[in-house]
């Protein structure tokens, strides 16, 4: 049990992060979707070659995780179709209610019990997914 | 508060970055990838919204639905991770001091207003994000129909911003990119089109 906690720390840091940088908010998402300011594109894109950098040189140094295997990634399988219909249907919904699981747990920890709300709905979202994923294409 | 010299814990608070409001991009985005490549090295992977199928899981949908029949004991480490982000919400909102409403752009608080909604007053405005609000058409229909949207998609899709837009493309995954951009696109319709269309009637 105990080597879960790295897990909590984990969380705790991330929501800290996200709470900081303001992506929790509704109306920093907003701004990102009418091109009003760089700042959550920012936060979100510099993660990213930092985050392509930190694997390279996991890889090419030969790092290892905690269980003294090479930091290794599973490339995705599976079609584009599940990626653009799943991906437009998650955008259409972030970008009315502003929050993407991450936030929804984080302003949920902060009080926010209305993202209670949220979350409950995206749990009957993914239950619908489950239940009808069979007839959707992927 | 008065800013001092010296170290003690108001004065880092007050006087470094981390009173800063928002965290520049350049602190959040480094802490981000930090987090990210954390859990690599635990052996795991940031991607959140899979902790909504090891949710259901742990509920029992596994009895009806094959998605939900996973190894859950195994996937733990998600609940923890997301149980971190919630004791990371509450300690940010009663242990950081002087955490204050977003300062948005006075182009976005024009459009928020235009809206009908109250602008720069804490996270989310108070008339859709309240009980009150949830009553409402509007407010129900941007949390529980963008609420489950949300959920259904980032499943089908196979991860959210974190396991595609950080995670998936720091990998160089091209079907990350591609669930990326529909991100992009599809929010940017719910936000400049659909949301108008709500409230401008």
């Amino acid at each position: 049990m105990k080597n879960l906690i790295p897990f909590f720390f984990a969380g705790a840091f991330f929501g800290i992060v996200l709470s900081k940088a303001e992506i929790t908010s509704w109306y920093r998402i907003q701004e990102m979707f009418h091109f009003q300011s760089v700042h959550v594109f920012a936060v979100m894109l510099s993660a990213v070659p930092i985050g392509i950098l930190a694997i390279k040189l996991s890889n090419k140094f030969g790092i290892k995780d905690i269980s003294a295997a090479p930091i290794h990634i599973k490339p995705k399988v599976g079609g584009y179709r599940q990626r653009v219909f799943g991906g437009l249907l998650f955008g259409l919904g972030w970008g009315l209610h502003g929050a993407c699981p991450g936030p929804m747990y984080t302003l949920l920890g902060q009080g926010m019990m209305i993202y209670g709300v949220l979350l409950l709905s995206a749990l009957a979202g993914t239950l619908a997914y489950g239940a009808w994923r069979h007839r959707l294409p992927h | 508060m008065q800013a001092g010299r010296g170290f003690s814990k108001r004065n880092l608070m007050s006087n470094s970055i981390l009173s800063a409001s928002p965290w520049p991009w350049y602190v959040a985005g480094p802490c981000i990838a930090a987090t990210m490549f954390f859990l690599l090295w635990l052996g795991r992977r940031l991607g959140i919204s899979s902790s909504t199928q090891v949710i259901c899981s742990i509920a029992g949908a596994g009895a009806k639905w094959d998605y939900f029949k996973i190894d859950w004991k195994n996937q733990l480490w998600q609940i923890v991770f997301v149980v971190g982000l919630m004791a990371g919400g509450l300690f940010v909102s009663e242990v950081i001091p002087g955490s204050v409403s977003p300062q948005i752009s006075p182009d976005t608080v024009a459009d928020v207003e235009a809206l009908g909604l109250t602008a720069n007053e804490g996270i989310a405005p108070k008339e859709i994000f309240s009980w009150e609000g949830l009553l409402t058409i509007q407010g129900f229909i941007i949390i529980v129909l963008g609420g489950f949207l949300t959920g259904f998609g980032a499943r089908w899709a196979g991860g959210c911003t974190s396991g595609h837009m950080i995670s998936g493309m720091s990998e160089l995954q091209l079907p990350s990119l591609v669930s990326s951009v529909c991100f992009l696109v599809g929010g940017a319709v719910s936000s400049n089109f659909i949301l108008p269309m709500l409230f401008l009637k």
